[in-house]
């Protein structure tokens, strides 16, 4: 049963030994492997983080970027859509105001013709009664020479009066 | 916590079967030789015996009658007359027969004073010779190791991303599991106790080396340091469930009490055994089954035994990786309630 009766000789070697492996490896091996492995995970575990904060970014400008297009594309068409309808408005409009001038023209210058007509019509009447006084004129100077005819004239005239 | 018990339970029973097939194996040695005559038994069982205790000298191989050694410093410390240091080739004479020198015979691996000195042995044996040679091949391995890591951020390489995976698993399977947010404090002790125990069993396992991990004063020292660390920092709680186990009837307290007190002591002894049996056991398996071709005189029983050697000594290699799991396991589950604050 030697087997199971420790040598102090090796006892004391091993306690001494190992406190000195735990010393050495604690202070030269261990600290900074840990230390090390730790800043490696954390930077590796914020790197993800980043990445996948920039995907949601990008995601979200992506987004953002078709509702844009999407928005300036209805803006086109609205923009569109109302200048033909104003173009139309304005084409009607412009018809319109055609007819209408071309009309007020059209009775300006029946208004014109009419007035001129008149205007004619009274130079005419003027120039006839002119005419005929001129004549009658003569003719009175000639017919109305002796007082009867002169008399028989105007009861003649009085008589046409009363009947207008 | 419960899946590695369960595991270690498993591994319990592997390292009983295993004890208890070396201990067959043992007596089979015997009875099978006892037939062949006395001198023969007693050769079987030294020769196993030689090989797994510890030794003044480093026995390499026999070649016929040449013994080829390295002989080591027998170190006496003499509480009479100081120190004495001699090599142990010193203690024997040129046809290996042992003696006296200043008063002290070498014999049968055990230092004896020949005029009844009181004395301690404090020789660099085989077993502290492998100690030192752990020792110094660990700390290369290691700071080589954190030297990558000195360098800033950057992937494993080379060396350090072979030994990378173990620090991980011993820091987060085996410490922060069982440990909890206290861990860091005790990575370096789990470790170097993780490292040590593998390296020395493996070491154990090569043809000609020292049995370091097999050896109780080993084992006992390493089950003191996890005894002492677990103790030194046994919180309130801890002291409290030992002393006055809350939620347990008046009068069953002080059995408990009784329960607990020896529960200290026997969960060391647990490590201590533990770790000392299933290495030796193992090594007592392969040497029995080695041995057997040549106690039986049969070349076709050493044919068979030395295949059948292979196969535990590849079963010893999975050992070797377990029982250094299992001690840094129990360690710091034994920490862990230690240091609980009691939150149950």
């Amino acid at each position: 049963m030697d087997l199971l009766l420790p040598d102090s000789g090796l006892l004391i070697y091993q306690l001494v030994g190992f406190v000195i492996l735990l010393f050495v490896l604690g202070k030269f091996a261990w600290k900074p492997i840990l230390a090390g492995l730790k800043e490696r995970e954390e930077t590796i575990e914020s790197a993800l983080l980043a990445a996948e904060q920039a995907k949601n970014e990008m995601q979200a400008l992506q987004a953002d970027n078709e509702k844009l297009l999407k928005e300036a594309r209805a803006e086109r068409d609205s923009i569109l859509k109302e200048a033909l309808t104003v173009a139309s408005t304005i084409k009607e409009e412009a018809k319109t105001e055609t007819s209408k001038i071309t009309a007020r023209m059209i009775e300006d210058a029946k208004a014109v013709i009419e007035n001129e007509k008149k205007a004619a019509l009274t130079d005419v009447k003027v120039l006839v009664a002119r005419l005929s006084l001129e004549i009658t004129e003569k003719l009175l100077r000639k017919e109305l020479a002796d007082q009867s005819a002169q008399k028989e004239l105007i009861d003649g005239l009085v008589k046409d009066l009363n009947l207008n | 916590m419960r899946l590695p018990k369960m595991n270690t339970s498993k591994i319990l029973m592997i390292s009983l079967l295993m004890a208890l097939f070396s201990v067959s194996g043992l007596n089979n040695l015997r009875a099978s030789s006892d037939s062949d005559g006395e001198e023969k038994a007693a050769g079987g069982t030294d020769f196993i015996m030689h090989h797994i205790t510890d030794a003044h000298e480093w026995h390499l191989i026999t070649l016929g009658h040449t013994h080829v050694t390295i002989p080591l410093p027998v170190i006496i410390y003499d509480y009479e007359e100081g120190i004495k240091v001699h090599m142990s080739s010193a203690f024997v004479d040129a046809d290996h027969n042992p003696i006296e020198v200043d008063g002290y015979m070498l014999e049968h691996g055990k230092l004896h004073s020949t005029n009844q000195a009181e004395f301690m042995d404090l020789s660099i044996t085989k077993n502290v010779a492998s100690l030192i040679i752990s020792i110094v091949v660990l700390s290369l391995v290691f700071i080589t190791v954190a030297k990558r890591y000195k360098k800033g951020v950057s992937a494993p390489k080379g060396i350090q991303s072979f030994f990378e995976p173990i620090i991980v698993f011993v820091r987060d399977d085996i410490a922060k599991t069982n440990i909890g947010h206290k861990y860091e404090r005790f990575m370096p002790y789990l470790l170097t106790l993780f490292f040590f125990i593998l390296f020395n069993n493996l070491l154990g396992l090569t043809p000609g080396a020292a049995n370091l991990t097999g050896n109780i004063a080993v084992t006992m020292t390493l089950a003191l340091i996890t005894f002492i660390i677990t103790n030194v920092n046994g919180r309130k709680a801890y002291w409290m469930h030992i002393l006055w186990t809350p939620g347990v009837p008046l009068p069953v307290r002080p059995v408990i009490l009784i329960v607990e007190i020896i529960g200290i002591f026997t969960k060391p002894i647990s490590l201590m055994l533990r770790l000392f049996a299933s290495i030796t056991a193992g090594h007592i398996v392969v040497l029995s089954i080695v041995g057997l071709g040549f106690i039986l005189q049969s070349v076709a029983v050493g044919v068979v035994g030395t295949l059948f050697s292979t196969v535990i000594l590849i079963i010893e290699i999975v050992v070797a990786l377990i029982q250094a799991y299992v001690f840094t396991l129990f360690s710091s589950m034994y920490i862990g309630q230690a240091v609980d604050d009691g939150h149950h």
